[in-house]
């Protein structure tokens, strides 16, 4: 039977897509398949998600190379006649879907936040002009490689019905090398579940500063995140604290932004927050528009006054 | 060490208003990519240290000319643009295959650097696309690229660590922006810029088949509604009884 196929090297992030796969194969009569590439752990807790998992087993496929990857992926789909392959928006998964769409002569679409089936049409919603939109595509065509934004779809529960069978593809051998994988610290906190953010911009002074910071967070409860430049170009804190289109899409029930001026790239990452606060010394910042509660105040000032008063 | 690198002119997004939901691109002046800028410097790095020649490669309409001055400024040696007003219409696929026929046009190619993603559409294929139609290996990510031999070492950054890979040239590496902090242009060199060797091509000019692409059809593109209460507070303790209000401090 015709299928989806869909692939994650991440555990939770395959379950997610296993959600939206079933979104589209039910409205289009169609079989979801899961590809699960030298990852046994993965075979079997897809399989207990309900569904028949093809298990490849090949030392040449590497994740470190795409195009082995993708290689592995196009000769999956071909067999199991699956013309719409579904990934994740990570990095991994937004790298890859260019190569394996391109393999499959498909049309791609990546950072998928929403997905709605729409007669022939797979309608999905992404962001565009670097977030200050959100636009409404889909893909004209049988071949389609949709790529879903980590969190956007809950993942999949446990359920009957599901079997693992092998798949052998071959591929050609890879000629990236991988050196060395340093894991990033598994302290790291997670900000896309934290109920309170208070996210500090370029408006901060310095890092020593951090420290009154994080403990305006702690008595609200929450946790500390940050613009890009806080993390990418100062190096304050680290990229997983970042909010925005190239960091994570916060949902907090309340934002405190110190010292962001709010331009799109950012904002996209928290503007589905409950109740947001702004505070800038620039009463023309854009950010003040966008607030539920807004001050025009110096940011240091501010923390110290609030650290205060919840003492 | 022949690089090329790949920069998209986007409209200026800082400069972008909404009007009912819409975005008004009208007199929004176009810019380079801020990303791609990222890559531009780091190709020019790699020609400073290993010598060779940085070729700017880029498709857009008719603003194109005046926009890639501001590479050849920032250190491009020559550029290689399409310019159509097409262009802007048209999709990852498209523009992969454009950008890829363009490349074999090119002598001696050893590398060719993207941009993680584009400003506006920042969709993040059309690097990969291209490695795979040029039949390159690819590397993407990277946050430090270093020339060997015949090689390179390039760290990839993803979201749960860092990789540190080897793969031989030539090849295809985007970068992120926190690769580099990409250099200002002097006042010599954005005159100088206008002077550098440009090479200009049609889409026709490349001989390529477009019809069997599958093309994205945009159903709508709006800008999110919201309904910010929008309070103006004046001290802190009128925010704290704010957020009392609202049941957030103190649950
Ligand atoms: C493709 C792409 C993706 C991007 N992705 C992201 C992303 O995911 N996340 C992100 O954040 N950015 C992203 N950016 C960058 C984004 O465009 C902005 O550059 C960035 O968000 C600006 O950060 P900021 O508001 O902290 O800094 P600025 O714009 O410099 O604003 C600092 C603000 O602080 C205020 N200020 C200064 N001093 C004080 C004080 N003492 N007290 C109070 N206020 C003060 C100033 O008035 C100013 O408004 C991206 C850009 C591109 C091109
Ligand atoms: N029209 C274009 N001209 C030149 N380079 C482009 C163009 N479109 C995309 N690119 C390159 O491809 C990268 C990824 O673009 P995208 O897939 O749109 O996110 C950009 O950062 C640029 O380096």
């Amino acid at each position: 039977m015709a299928g989806i196929l869909i692939y994650s090297d991440k555990d939770n992030l395959a379950l997610e897509l296993l959600t939206v796969a079933r979104l589209i194969a039910d409205a289009r009569g169609l079989e979801v398949k899961v590809a699960c590439i030298n990852n046994a752990s993965q075979s079997n807790l897809l399989s207990a998600a309900g569904v028949r998992v093809y298990k490849i087993e090949n030392p040449a496929v590497i994740p470190a190379d795409v195009a082995t990857v993708a290689a592995a992926l196009k000769e999956a789909s071909g067999q199991l006649d699956c013309s719409i392959v579904l990934l994740s928006s990570n990095r991994r998964g937004r790298e890859l879907a260019g190569r394996l769409a391109q393999m499959l002569g498909a049309g791609c679409l990546t950072d998928i936040s929403a997905v709605k089936v729409e007669g022939e049409q797979i309608h999905c919603q992404r962001n565009a002009l670097g977030g200050a939109t959100v636009a409404t595509q889909y893909i004209d065509g049988d071949k389609q490689v949709l790529v879903i934004v980590p969190r956007a779809f809950t993942p999949a529960s446990a359920q009957d019905g599901g079997s693992i069978v092998e798949l052998a593809v071959e591929v050609l051998p890879s000629r990236v090398k991988l050196l060395e994988f340093r894991a990033k610290d598994s302290s790291s906190v997670d900000i896309e579940e934290a109920p309170v953010l208070v996210v500090v911009g370029q408006g901060l002074n310095s890092q020593e500063d951090l420290a009154s910071v994080e403990s305006l967070a702690k008595k609200l409860g929450g946790e500390v995140a940050c613009s890009k430049p806080l993390a990418t170009d100062k190096k304050w804190l680290p990229e997983d604290r970042v909010v925005g289109l190239s960091g994570k899409k916060c949902q907090p029930d309340l934002a405190v932004l110190l010292g962001i001026s709010g331009q799109v790239q950012f904002t996209v990452g928290i503007r589905d927050a409950q109740v947001m606060v702004a505070v800038n010394s620039d009463e023309n910042a854009y950010i003040h528009q966008i607030a539920d509660y807004s001050m025009v105040a110096d940011l240091h000032q501010v923390v110290k006054e609030l650290n205060d008063a919840l003492a | 060490m022949n690089v090329v690198v790949a920069m998209k002119q986007i409209p200026d997004l800082q400069q972008i208003r909404i009007r009912n939901r819409q975005p008004v691109l009208e007199d929004v002046p176009w810019t380079l990519g801020a990303i791609d800028k990222n890559a531009l410097e780091a190709a020019v790095q790699i020609k400073e240290a290993q010598g060779g020649k940085v070729v700017l490669l880029s498709a857009g309409n008719e603003e194109l000319e005046d926009t890639a001055k501001e590479a050849l400024a920032a250190g491009a040696d020559e550029a290689l643009l399409i310019i159509d007003d097409e262009l802007d219409k048209l999709g990852s696929a498209e523009v992969a295959r454009i950008l890829a026929a363009a490349i074999q046009r090119i002598e001696k190619v050893d590398l060719i650097i993207f941009g993680e993603g584009s400003g506006d559409n920042y969709s993040g294929q059309v690097g990969s696309r291209v490695a795979e139609i040029l039949g390159l290996p690819q590397l993407g990510y990277a946050s430090a690229i270093e020339v060997q031999e015949d090689s390179l070492r390039v760290s990839r950054s993803l979201e749960d660590g860092e990789e540190l890979v080897e793969l031989g040239l030539p090849a295809v590496v985007t970068v992120i922006s926190g690769i580099n902090e990409p250099r200002i242009a002097s006042v010599t060199q954005i005159l100088k810029a206008g002077k550098k060797p440009k090479e200009i091509l049609e889409i026709g000019d490349l001989g390529l088949d477009l019809v069997d692409i599958c093309p994205i059809k945009t159903e709508s593109n709006l800008a999110p509604e919201s309904d910010r209460k929008r309070v103006a507070v004046k001290t802190v303790d009128e925010l704290v009884a704010a957020l009392k209000g609202e049941n957030l401090i103190g649950r």
